[in-house]
């Protein structure tokens, strides 16, 4: 006999000398509802120990109980629950569903269908395709697609723009995107009744060829038919809602929405404030860029003894305005006034961008293929069939090969017999619309089984040689836009501290120039051009050197005269140097170490 | 046509720094194609050319481009182990943990391992290397018992020799036996029965003691070593390439060498440290090279060999092997402000300080720091002011 210890948490809190009859126990109270239904209970035979979890955080799934290989979900109670007398809570407090972790799994013999039930079985899924979570259930045919794929596209799902709530109108959300005409996808899921994908679709049914044009579509990238574009297809709206209230400070004193007057401290251009109501607010429907101001606001001076040149204490208010991002433009959407829990004024501006596919947007199916647009073709351009139709956009052959996202190639064909039959199809894996059913639905309707077409060049209109596969799939817009990426810059901000160019897009930074970059100019012995990246470009700077001593010397700009601040009048040398060594030098100072430079003559 | 006479030919037309080998393959192929003297001036003439073209121009960044040529493809290495087939499992650290081991120098690496190859006589005689791989592999006394016992009332643990494991690692009962008595004192040995005892005795109040030391005496007499070489675990004996090898868990290169028997030429281990102190620092400079190589090689990668060599000629230069990092070679450069820009900043401007260096500015990372252009490639070049009378 031995004796199993048993862990709840982790913890160590007994033994049993009957792990098996215990293990049971604790399942049929479970089961019973005599014990919790969150808990879990493991049993590792080979380490003689029993696991009972019920911390939070666990990955948890339904199954359905096996009692003597006889599923506990009889036809009875499947009538039940479809009239409405019995709900999911009440299929687990009777103990016919019950929720398993990851340890318990390890004790479970699971059967797929209800056929296979065997006297060992100890559950039954749902249905195969529970195995997957929200993301995952939305891919149809997941089970035909290499896994990488599937986990790729679980990981994008989320990116994708959608109909993300429905009353956005009312919200304001610091950043939001709303896809125009988001459409139900032709090839469903199971898993999509339940999370109701339907009511908030995040994609749109493309018509797609799977060739390459003119080498625009090689490395994953897309190209699209302009004419469709046009029609609204991938079109959506960038939301941005700018904040700002009138704040009270100590000493009675507090902001104010106003149209700043050009005293105010720190005024910008008249040009910025050109929208602004009396009340410093703009008004909704007008076109903004970077730097307008939104809400146009003063605040108190920081010192209020704020001497000014007369020798009289004026109140300078200073300007704290709200203004349009950097980078960015839009139209104002809404205006709103309101208040703080404090009482105060409280001003939220809403501005839209209204943002129709452009280059080098990301677009994805349903089966982990992205790409970005690499050309918009007129229609008159475009590949089309007989009829005359031509696709939305074209993929390159080359995606489908090496990833084996075949689930991706039935969708396609799912998608075309769907639209022809009028009706949807169902893609859940494991136990969706078979191929063949979907071939026989493309023959009724006059299509190869193949799914391939005969298209003629948009530009020449010869015949292709080969057959084009055409079909339609779920294409989602991923919120990775060009017009929230692009950037460049030639001259700009730099901070305060190093004189270096400031860093990112939003401050309108510098490209950074990197160490590997620097490696690669030494081992090319660009000396000059790297010194131009390093120091021209960046931190040049002159430095007064004292001829003695070597330290920093001093220019006296009101006498115009140089000395040195520790040997007095002495001659002075100008040196080029990056800010930064010059901070360096300054720093090794306050650490008491004195950095002396001897200079020679330039060689 | 003989190696001498293309010799004089080769260096009239000044290429003396002809490699000896380059020479014979050129008389080679004068004698092929009965090349006259014309011709083979005419041939020499082609090589020096296409010699030329070969060689690195002065200049060149060759340690910048060696350190891009090795660092990149180590991006891509992924960690990753060998195994070799069979019952005793060996395990070589490979991959790029292995890059970094034999990079950063380590004094103790990971998995010591060597390859012992056998002179002609002995490399297809299975017996005698059997016997030799029992020899130098580590056998402990816990290997050759059964029905170990440790009986806790009477304070004496009792196993048994198994004469089938001794037949099959050839093992004589009286190496076994002599060992065990030199070691423990304790001990009665009937035939193939062991009986140890505690030089406790059944003191009531030593007995938690007498636990405890029984439990000792245990572990001892399990890790008694029989027979095997220092520094060497197990040992696998497989048939590679029509002779047979041993592949060895630990190195000893000093002591494997000095067995009869042994091929030294082709017995390797894997540990430099050991074939810098046995075999010299010019084997050490080869073991870097090859290590790096084959672990590259290993991976998919290909780096040429010429960039891996710089990097062993830059660890053994000053004839001992040194790191690539701050305890070797980066550490010992001349430039205050160079170390400083690579690791541990403080400590190396402190020092500095207090010796009152003088930073003369003549290498490359201390001019992108000061800004000034790098004294290579177009920054080389200046202007010599010449007083004339």
């Amino acid at each position: 006999m031995v004796t199993v210890k048993i862990y709840i948490n982790g913890k160590l809190i007994g033994t049993t000398d009957e792990p098996e009859a215990f293990l049971e126990e604790v399942k049929a109270k479970r089961r019973s509802n005599e014990l919790t239904h969150e808990l879990n209970i493991t049993f590792y035979e080979e380490n003689n120990e029993i696991f009972i979890f019920t911390d939070p955080g666990r990955a948890r799934r339904p199954v359905v109980i096996v009692e003597n290989g006889q599923s506990m979900l009889t036809d009875e109670i499947i009538d039940q629950v479809a009239e409405g007398k019995m709900k999911w809570f009440d299929l687990i407090h009777e103990g016919i569903i019950e929720y398993i972790d990851a340890e318990e799994e390890e004790n479970a013999y699971i059967a797929m269908f209800e056929e296979d039930l065997t006297p060992e079985h100890t559950h039954l899924e749902i249905d195969p395709s529970t195995m997957l979570g929200i993301c995952a259930g939305i891919i149809p045919y997941a089970n035909h697609n290499s896994s990488p794929r599937n986990t790729m596209e679980a990981g994008m799902t989320k990116q994708a723009l959608g109909l993300y709530v429905s009353n956005y109108n009312l919200r304001t959300d610091t950043r939001a995107h709303l896809l125009h005409q988001p459409q139900m996808p032709i090839v469903k899921t199971k898993s999509m009744v339940s999370t109701e994908y339907d009511k908030r679709p995040s994609g749109q049914n493309f018509v797609v060829a799977i060739l390459s044009y003119q080498g625009c579509n090689m490395e994953d990238a897309l190209v699209m038919n302009k004419a469709a574009l046009e029609r609204g297809l991938g079109r959506s709206s960038f939301f941005r809602s700018y904040e700002a209230s009138e704040r009270r400070y100590p000493g009675g004193q507090e902001d104010h929405f106003e149209y700043p007057e050009n005293m105010v401290r720190g005024y910008r251009s008249e040009e910025v404030y050109k929208n602004l109501d009396e009340d410093g607010l703009i008004n909704p429907e007008v076109t903004v860029t970077s730097g307008d101001v939104l809400i146009g606001k003063t605040s108190p001076p920081r010192f209020l003894e704020d001497v000014d040149e007369f020798g009289t204490v004026a109140e300078r208010r200073r300007e704290t305005s709200v203004t349009v991002r950097h980078g960015e433009h839009g139209i104002v959407d809404k205006v709103m006034l309101t208040e703080t829990i404090e009482g105060s004024k409280l001003a939220k501006v809403k501005v839209r961008d209204h943002r129709q596919p452009e280059y080098g947007d990301k677009f994805a199916s349903r089966h982990g293929q992205k790409g970005v647009l690499g050309l918009i073709v007129p229609q008159e351009n475009m590949p089309f069939n007989e009829e005359g139709m031509c696709p939305d956009l074209m993929i390159n052959p080359h995606a489908i090969p090496s990833r084996m996202s075949i689930g991706q190639i039935i969708e396609m064909l799912a998608g075309k017999a769907g639209c022809m039959e009028g009706e949807r199809v169902d893609g859940t894996p494991f136990t969706g619309v078979p191929e063949e059913e979907i071939k026989r639905l493309l023959k009724e309707n006059g299509f190869e089984t193949h799914g391939r077409e005969q298209l003629y060049n948009g530009i020449t209109g010869e015949r292709f040689n080969a057959e084009i596969f055409v079909g339609v799939a779920y294409y989602q817009k991923l919120h990775h836009m060009t017009s929230d990426k692009v950037y460049a810059r030639s001259r700009g901000p730099v901070q305060v501290l190093t004189r270096q160019p400031t860093e990112g897009r939003a401050r309108e930074g510098g490209l950074r120039f990197g160490e590997m970059e620097r490696d690669c100019l030494i081992a090319h012995g660009a000396a000059l051009a790297l010194k131009e990246r390093l120091l021209d470009e960046s931190d040049k700077y002159e430095a007064l050197i004292c001829g003695d001593c070597g330290r920093l010397a001093v220019r006296d700009k009101i006498r115009d005269r140089t000395y040195c601040a520790i040997c007095g009048e002495t001659e002075t040398f100008p040196i080029e140097i990056s800010y930064a060594f010059k901070l360096l030098l300054d720093e090794l100072k306050s650490l008491c170490i004195s950095p002396n430079l001897v200079l020679e003559d330039k060689a | 046509m003989d190696v001498e006479q293309v010799q004089t030919v080769v260096n009239e037309v000044g290429a003396d720094y002809f490699p000896i080998k380059l020479v014979e393959e050129i008389a080679e192929a004068g004698e092929r194609n009965n090349l006259t003297d014309e011709e083979l001036e005419k041939l020499v003439l082609k090589v020096k050319e296409a010699y030329e073209r070969e060689e690195v121009e002065p200049g060149e960044s060759v340690g910048t481009i060696a350190a891009q040529s090795v660092g990149e493809p180590g991006t891509q290495m992924t960690m990753r182990t060998f195994h070799y087939a069979g019952v005793v499992e060996l395990n070589v650290t490979l991959g790029l943990p292995r890059l970094i081991e034999v990079v950063d120098a380590r004094k103790k690496i990971s998995t010591p391992t060597m390859d012992i190859y056998f002179t002609d006589e002995f490399k297809n005689d299975e017996e005698f290397i059997r016997k030799m791989g029992n020899k130098i592999g580590k056998i402990t006394l816990n290997d050759v018992i059964k029905n170990f016992n440790v009986n806790y009332m009477d304070n004496v643990i009792t196993a048994e020799i198994d004469q089938d494991i001794l037949d099959e690692r050839r093992l004589e009962i009286s190496e076994v036996t002599g060992e065990i008595e030199k070691t423990f004192k304790h001990v009665t040995i009937n035939n193939n029965l062991l009986s140890f005892e505690t030089t406790f005795s059944n003191d009531e109040e030593k007995i938690q003691q007498g636990i405890r030391e029984l439990r000792l005496l245990a572990d001892k007499i399990r890790d008694l070593q029989i027979s095997g070489v220092k520094g060497i675990g197990k040992v696998v004996i497989r048939h590679e390439q029509n002779e047979w090898v041993i592949h060895t868990e630990g190195s000893n290169i000093g002591a494997i060498l000095k067995i009869p028997g042994v091929d030294i030429v082709r017995t390797t281990t894997n540990d430099i440290f050991e074939i810098e102190k046995v075999l010299g620092i010019e084997a050490a400079r080869n073991a870097i090279i090859h290590e790096l190589y084959t672990t590259m090689e290993e991976q998919g990668l290909s780096v040429d060999i010429r960039h891996i060599m710089l990097v062993a000629d830059m660890m053994t230069s000053d004839g001992t092997v040194k790191s690539i990092g701050r305890h070797g070679i980066s550490g010992e450069k001349s430039s205050v402000l160079a170390r400083a820009a690579f690791e541990e900043t403080g400590k190396h401007l402190l020092n500095a300080s207090i010796r009152g260096e003088v930073d003369h500015l003549t290498g490359i990372i201390e001019n992108v720091i000061v800004g000034q252009p790098i004294p290579h490639g177009t920054g080389s070049v200046g202007i010599n002011m010449k007083k004339i009378d």
